[in-house]
């Protein structure tokens, strides 16, 4: 108990510290310091609770109810105040609508309702406060040398030194996502989860552009209206179920599944406005204008991944048998297909990655759709690959725009031999993302088998084609990052310290988890599903495989530590029609001139063209909401009717 | 186990010797189709084996690393399938065979390889939806992903899943890369790519590549092998003939076809996938699942 609330107040003191100093100098000791204790106290929570497999604690509320309400309603009103300011009339809208709503529910009918455990951690919340613990905080242990090259950027254009106020929100953040994974009692849970919304619009909004103020309201629009959903499947959880707590209502979901399916139905829809699926994919991609670090917060260790949190923690209450369980599923597969095929056509690095989380966290939504306890096990293993290896990815990223100047994968050409560390960190995050035997792959894999399993054939269509589509996409620009061009020198040296030391550390991690997984399996997951499920009815993949899979990985990194580059061939100069001048980037053309040449990937725009993509995504999704959202209404509805 | 044991060796030992042959008799049938004499039946095996006498060299220090992961996961994928693994673990293992050839093809940032690469990829993302649903299949059917299940069972998989097997049959052209979908690397001389993917391979690492290729077919062969498979004597006998007849239909193919353009493969293979795979997936879901 101790730990977890330190965990939740330590980085938000932090936060307040970090808002006051304005030293490089001394910001960079208190990051650091704080990340690791951060670190360490997320690695002793898991240890002190991982053997048990959790508690929960009454944790007597009351008064920490009304501090709750206080700052609900002040937010409410800065998020009305600023909204207005910039006229973004529908954040305000939706800000006036939900926190009266919730508010209300609390001062009336929730005050009747007895909370038996406000707060609780299991081994799901343990694995999410260790990707919040270590992933975010070396996210914002890289953030201090990032943000000094930016700021550097911005001084030039003559704006100030607005990094206090980053370091603040990002420690905000994560304070505020341990508090979201350890509330068991929803309006509690409400709370963190309007505060990442604001956070994450003050992240975005950072710079401070048109552009940037522009985006942040859009998700915060888009956050707010799940927040809606959320703020309603509260109310009716309370008077439906007499119940605020998430653990008694998975308990009558048990029972009566037709009826939790109402409020349940309204929670995913949260849930899948803060994962970013299709038709609310649009408020991530605008995420972009922010500061790389910010990307990397918000895709891998935070934001997102609260989203993806709730459906997962929904599981066993959806499934194929009820309304809420198949617009959740359908959403989600729907959104990896579209979102998978997006990223194709796409040259800007980011946009490549944001397309490639709002895919996968596509898949982690489907699976918590699908609601089997083989489908949670391969959910939950793509959180944890995802986060490692998309914030080892970002912050690869972020480094090369630094030092190439851009972040579009075509001026990525030789990078490998400019940048060799860093591309090298590159190639090992594109493989964790999607190659075999990484780590994505093996959750892929548990995926189909359970989509399999529920039935649901479209399903299966959506991963086995959104599949083939993933390949092409990092395998044309890991292509990029592999080809060795003659005649660059290495720019390495500018990169920071920090930067570096985190790149290496995540490189580490990836490789750590892939060759760990089936122990993370079997000591984590297994138990933590015979819990939720009372058992897990097969479908999970078996361990010889697992086995197979640990031996590929370490085949390919003891060939590596032995092989790579250690040819010892004699090099000759590539293959150019017989007119290679000899430094393999020009050629004699006619008249004996020598022509350079330079190699584009394939973006296939007229077939996955961003546009196309997004529309047919959208509108199939909208379809399933509606279906899910309207099936709900009519039947809370219909039962009311009957009640009375 | 045993069992398992032997036909791993079986396949370690025989397939590059099947394969070869394969190719042998596939450059005797093409030459008879032209009224040629043709090379001798064991070309391939002296082609390879002057390749490897050939002087070492290669454009840069890397390429061979990912050569080697290319040889070593294609032959993984057979050892898995024959020894009655899981069967999307050895598609798996086969994409990451496939990707390491391409990487190989890229690092040395030729054009020629570099077009040929874009190209693999673009035929890799048009079969693979029907690897997988083919798979999936085999699993609807019989219940388990395992070969060795598979081969077990004793309802013949090739009528409730001839949608699947026809599929598969089409998406083999573009893995075996003979025409009209040789786009990433073709044997026939007619192609502007010199030799695609494999151009900056030379000597040792062009023989070890070739070598996986006969590995490779004899493997994808087994697919085909597998929907015949009842667990009786004549489902074994049907099985290899079937297996045999697809390959020479496919080398008549080749012979009879011009190249395509990519779209046209791009959009045949999804199309394909989505009329006989996903369809006959609900057909597999309505009779024999539940």
């Amino acid at each position: 108990m101790g730990t977890i609330l330190f965990l939740i107040f330590f980085p938000m003191i932090i936060a307040f510290i970090l808002l006051v100093v304005k030293a490089d100098k001394g910001r960079d000791v208190i990051v650091i310091g704080a990340a690791a204790i951060i670190a360490i106290m997320s690695i002793v929570v898991a240890i002190k609770y991982a053997a048990g497999g959790g508690e929960y604690f009454s944790f007597d509320g009351e008064a920490v109810n009304y501090v709750m309400m206080v700052i609900e309603a002040g937010l409410c009103i800065y998020i009305i105040i600023t909204a207005c300011k910039h006229k973004k009339w529908l954040a305000a809208l939706f800000a006036i609508i939900q926190t009266p709503l919730v508010m209300w529910f609390e001062l009336t009918k929730g005050h009747g309702i007895e909370v038996e455990s406000n707060m609780y951690v299991d081994r799901l919340s343990i694995i999410m406060i260790l990707i919040i613990g270590i992933i975010g905080t070396l996210i914002a242990v890289y953030a201090l040398g990032y943000m000094k090259d930016f700021q550097h950027h911005e001084d030039e254009k003559g704006n100030k030194d607005r990094r206090p106020w980053f370091f603040f929100v990002m420690f905000l953040f994560l304070g505020a996502m341990v508090g979201l994974v350890t509330s068991n009692n929803m309006i509690w849970m409400y709370f963190f989860w309007e505060i990442t919304s604001l956070s994450s619009f003050w992240l975005i909004g950072y710079t401070k552009t048109e552009e940037a103020t522009n985006n942040a309201f859009r998700a915060l629009i888009m956050n707010l209206l799940g927040g809606l959903g959320f703020a309603v499947g509260i109310v009716i959880l309370g008077c439906v179920c007499n119940t605020v707590e998430m653990s008694t209502m998975l308990l009558i979901g048990s029972v009566y599944g037709d009826l939790i399916a109402i409020p349940a139905a309204f929670f995913a829809f949260a849930g899948i406005t803060k994962a970013a699926q299709m038709p609310f994919n649009s408020w991530l991609l605008g995420a972009m204008v922010a500061p790389t670090p910010t990307s990397a917060l918000l895709h891998s260790s935070t934001m997102v991944k609260a989203g993806v949190f709730m459906i997962i923690k929904l599981a066993p209450v959806l499934g194929m048998g009820n309304f809420a369980g198949l617009m959740t599923m359908m959403v989600g597969g729907i959104t990896f297909l579209f979102a998978s095929c997006a990223a194709i056509s796409q040259v800007n690095a980011k946009r490549v990655l944001a397309y490639s989380t709002i895919a996968n966290l596509g898949l982690i939504v489907a699976c918590g759709g699908v609601g089997t306890a083989g489908a949670v096990w391969a959910g939950i293993m793509l959180i944890i690959f995802h986060a490692i290896t998309k914030s080892l990815l970002f912050l690869c990223v972020g480094t090369a725009e630094h030092h190439i100047g851009s972040r579009m994968i075509e001026d990525m050409d030789g990078l490998f031999n400019r940048m060799p560390r860093l591309a090298m960190c590159m190639i090992i995050g594109i493989a964790g993302m999607f190659l075999a035997p990484f780590g994505m792959l093996i959750s892929k894999w548990a995926c189909m088998v359970s989509f399999v399993d529920s039935g649901n054939i479209l399903l299966v269509g959506c991963i086995c084609f959104g599949s083939a589509v993933t390949a092409f996409y990092w395998l044309k620009w890991m292509g990029k990052l592999t080809a060795c061009v003659q005649g660059e020198e290495s720019i390495e040296t500018g990169v920071h310290k920090t930067e570096t030391f985190v790149h290496i550390t995540l490189v580490v991690l990836v490789v750590l988890v892939c060759l760990i997984f089936p122990l993370m399996s079997t000591y984590m997951l297994v138990p933590y599903l015979e819990v939720t499920f009372g058992g897990l009815g097969g479908g999970i993949m078996a361990s010889g495989n697992m086995l197979i899979m640990v031996i590929m990985v370490a085949v390919i990194v003891l060939l590596a530590l032995f092989s790579f580059g250690k040819s010892r061939k004699p090099q000759v100069p590539i293959y150019l029609a017989g007119v290679n001048t000899g430094d393999n980037r020009t050629y004699y053309g006619s008249m004996q001139q020598e022509v350079s040449f330079s190699l584009r990937n394939w973006h296939m725009e007229k077939y996955f063209g961003e546009k196309k993509m997004n529309v047919i995504g959208d509108v199939l999704c909208v379809v399933m909401l509606v279906y899910g959202i309207a099936y709900g209404i009519a039947t809370l509805v219909f039962w009311m009717g009957g009640a009375m | 186990m045993i069992k398992a044991i032997i036909s791993v060796i079986a396949f370690l030992v025989l397939a590059p010797f099947v394969g070869g042959l394969l190719a042998g008799f596939e450059r005797k049938l093409a030459a008879k189709m032209q009224r040629r004499v043709g090379p001798p039946v064991l070309q391939p095996f002296y082609d390879v084996g002057k390749l490897f006498q050939k002087e070492n060299m290669a454009p840069t220090r890397f390429q061979d690393f990912y050569v080697i992961l290319f040889v070593v996961f294609i032959i993984a994928s057979g050892v898995i399938f024959f020894m009655g693994g899981d069967l999307l673990l050895v598609i798996f293992t086969l994409t990451i065979g496939a990707a390491f050839l391409i990487i190989a093809a890229y690092s040395s940032n030729s054009p020629y390889a570099e077009e040929g690469a874009e190209r693999e990829l673009l035929s890799m993302m048009a079969y693979e939806p029907m690897v997988l649903l083919t798979v999936i299949g085999f699993y609807m059917f019989t219940g388990s992903f395992k070969v060795s299940d598979i081969m077990a069972g004793n309802a013949m998989p090739f009528l409730p899943m001839i949608g699947l097997f026809v599929g598969w049959v089409f998406i083999l052209t573009l893995k075996f890369r003979k025409s009209p979908f040789d786009l990433s690397m073709s044997h026939h001389a007619h192609q502007e790519l010199v030799r695609g993917m494999t151009t900056e391979f030379v000597g040792r690492t062009m023989g070890w590549v070739e070598i996986s290729h006969w590995y490779e077919n004899v493997f994808l062969l087994g697919f085909v092998f597998l929907f015949f498979a009842n667990g009786t004597a004549y489902g074994w006998i049907i099985g290899i003939v079937v297996a045999i007849l697809t390959y020479f239909f496919e080398v008549f193919i080749d012979n009879c076809f011009a190249r395509m353009k990519w779209q046209f493969a791009f959009k045949s293979a999804w199309i394909i996938a989505i009329v006989l795979g996903v369809v006959n997936l609900f057909v597999l879901q309505l009779c024999f699942m539940n």
